[in-house]
């Protein structure tokens, strides 16, 4: 009996393994290709495009106007991602899908909406014209990739904070806490790790934006702006090293994120 | 000191009806009802963690109503103990003095006071998951007591344990509670554990209070017909421990000799017994409990379904109408009552 339920496990997992294979596989082989190719082939290119400061302010750029974007994410997530997790109230359903919407809401329409609300007579770019330009401008970067990122910090946050027995909170208040200690001594350091993979999400979701992008600040130029442009004038040889460097970098920094978070 | 005047709360689905209490300082109050009759949210609302919708809680003197809870001076114990799982059991302890901004010297001297007061020293670097339960509900006492608070409150801080630690933690609780004489509000739904730590005992039920008194009160004069079935329907009876072998214990209830798993080795305890738990038969016979007592049936009680059997020997049993009819059972009828010694629950008196 035992040796024939084990024998069906194992063939279970050996089915999980084949399919598992096929999926990693496929996202392997899109990854590994091109950065193969690239250092085979294309060392020389490669290594111009990474001393080519075009390419690296642009690069310094994306990384960092999703860096603010998401530091912005956190400032207002955090209290959002709190009273979701904790409080009900009537309308909270709509509030949560509000949340979402960005993640369903075509780029390419994100953009349109981004670029009619925050263009030099928008609703928000008219008042702010005088201190903040945001159409073609990096400000129009950052708002657009935190109009992208936000769900992903917020979602992953807001688990985080479920996850803590509010009861801890209430023992803390009890030993002395106010609100904003308890807060800060008992709910974040538990969320702790949910807030590092929303931050982690909310950047990487931010690099990523092209379409969202380029309909508000098409300059100065994003990376993935740079790509398609050099795709467009020089084909495959002319994107493809920025691409790989891209993607280095990126791979670098969720790494390095990755293993932060599972540390504690 | 705690009062509480013509208390209201709603909060989710339960509620709090005009709920009036006066516990007296030093004292170890018992708040006994079943599950759901609004006993935690009780509890909660003397803590600040939800503010009345109608009347007062005052501590010590003092109008705490609209107080939040870090200027309330409790300390609050959860059944799940509620540990701070990021902090080890030594950081627990200090949370409340830290916040309270005490040097750290003193923290560290208090801190290491109460951890040998709890006998609980070696774990202090140890985090809460890593413990057993018995380990993480000390820590959480002694988290709340090196506060010093005015108030204790405790929301069925045994519920999760074994029978065993049970017994130990209660024991715990009593000599913390003669040594700090702190004034202290116990929730339970668990008539032992009322009837062994209270020196007064309130019944709420359905969000509301509906008899205070002492144990020997409330478990002997039962107000009414529901406060009886809820306190009142239990064997209670008083005995001697006589000797306990392997931790079986042997009592001396008076007339009759009782079987019973427990720790204790000797003293004066009081002994309860389910009626669900005894079984009747008409001729001894040869099993696996080890309780027997013979004895007449002296009233019949009759609860639909079920049958309340007394008998002179002192014991309460009830049987299914059914069992009545098969075994032609009637008052003045001699019986067998057996039961086995694990249903025999054991609570010293002289803690």
């Amino acid at each position: 009996m035992a040796k024939t339920r084990s024998l069906k496990q194992s063939k279970m997992f050996i089915l999980f393994c084949v399919a598992s294979f096929f999926g990693l596989f496929f996202i392997v082989i899109v990854l590994a290709e091109p950065i193969f190719s690239q250092l085979i082939f294309g060392l020389d290119d490669f290594f111009s495009s990474c001393t080519d400061p075009e390419v690296l302010s642009c690069i310094g750029l994306t990384i960092g106007s999703s860096f603010i974007a998401t530091g912005i994410a956190a400032l207002f997530g955090i209290p959002l991602a709190y009273i979701l997790a904790r409080k009900n109230f009537f309308g909270k359903r709509l509030v949560e899908s509000v949340v979402d919407l960005p993640i369903m809401v075509p780029h390419m329409v994100a953009g349109i909406a981004l670029f009619s609300v925050f263009h030099r007579h928008g609703l928000i770019g008219e008042p702010f014209f005088p201190i903040i330009k945001f159409f073609d401008a990096i400000p129009g970067v950052v708002v657009a990739m935190l109009f992208v990122s936000a769900p992903f910090f917020i979602n992953p946050v807001r688990e985080g904070f479920q996850s803590v027995d509010p009861r801890l909170e209430n023992v803390a208040r009890s030993l002395g806490a106010s609100p904003w200690k308890a807060f800060h001594r008992v709910a974040i350091p538990l969320a702790y790790r949910h807030i590092l993979s929303g931050i982690g999400m909310s950047w990487g979701r931010g690099i990523s934006e092209f379409a969202a992008v380029i309909l508000l600040a098409y300059y100065p130029m994003v990376a993935s702006t740079l790509i398609y442009e050099k795709f467009l004038m020089h084909g495959l040889e002319g994107s493809r090293p920025i691409a790989v460097l891209l993607m280095l970098i990126c791979l670098g920094i969720f790494l390095s994120f990755r293993s932060a978070s599972v540390k504690r | 000191m705690i009062e509480i005047k013509n208390l209201y709360k709603d909060w989710e689905e339960f509620s709090l009806k005009d709920i009036n209490l006066q516990i007296k300082k030093g004292e170890y109050f018992v708040i006994l009802g079943p599950t759901g009759a609004g006993k935690t949210l009780l509890l909660e609302t003397v803590a600040g963690f939800h503010f009345p919708d109608k009347g007062e809680i005052w501590i010590d003197g003092e109008n705490m109503t609209t107080e939040p809870p870090e200027d309330r001076n409790v300390g609050f114990i959860y059944q799940d103990y509620s540990l701070f799982p990021h902090l080890n059991v030594a950081k627990n302890i200090e949370f409340g003095p830290k916040l309270k901004g005490m040097p750290k010297q003193d923290i560290d001297k208090e801190s290491n006071e109460i951890m040998r007061l709890l006998e609980i020293s070696h774990l202090s670097h140890r985090y809460p998951k890593t413990l057993s339960g018995g380990e993480q509900q000390k820590v959480a006492i002694a988290r709340a007591i090196i506060t010093k608070p005015n108030v204790l409150l405790l929301d069925e801080p045994l519920s999760a344990l074994d029978r065993r630690t049970q017994d130990l933690l209660r024991e715990e609780l009593k000599r913390i509670h003669r040594m700090e004489k702190l004034t202290s509000v116990h929730v339970t739904h668990d008539q032992m554990e009322a009837m062994a730590l209270a020196d007064r005992i309130a019944v709420i039920m359905d969000g509301r209070v509906v008899q205070v008194g002492s144990p020997h009160e409330i478990f002997n004069k039962p107000l009414n017909g529901s406060i009886a079935t809820f306190v009142g329907v239990e064997n209670i009876l008083e005995g001697e421990i006589k000797t306990n072998r392997d931790g079986i214990a042997i009592i001396d209830a008076g007339d009759i000799e009782l079987h019973a798993i427990s720790n204790y080795k000797k003293g004066k305890v009081n002994v309860f017994v389910r009626p669900e738990d005894i079984l009747i038969s008409k001729h001894a016979q040869k099993s696996s409990a080890r309780n027997v007592v013979k004895g007449k049936i002296t009233k019949m009680t009759n609860f639909g379904a079920i049958v309340r059997l007394q008998l002179d020997s002192g014991l309460i049993a009830s049987v299914t109408k059914l069992s009545v009819e098969d075994l032609k059972l009637g008052i003045g009828e001699e019986v067998y009552a057996s039961f086995k010694a694990t249903s025999v629950h054991v609570v010293n008196k002289e803690v």
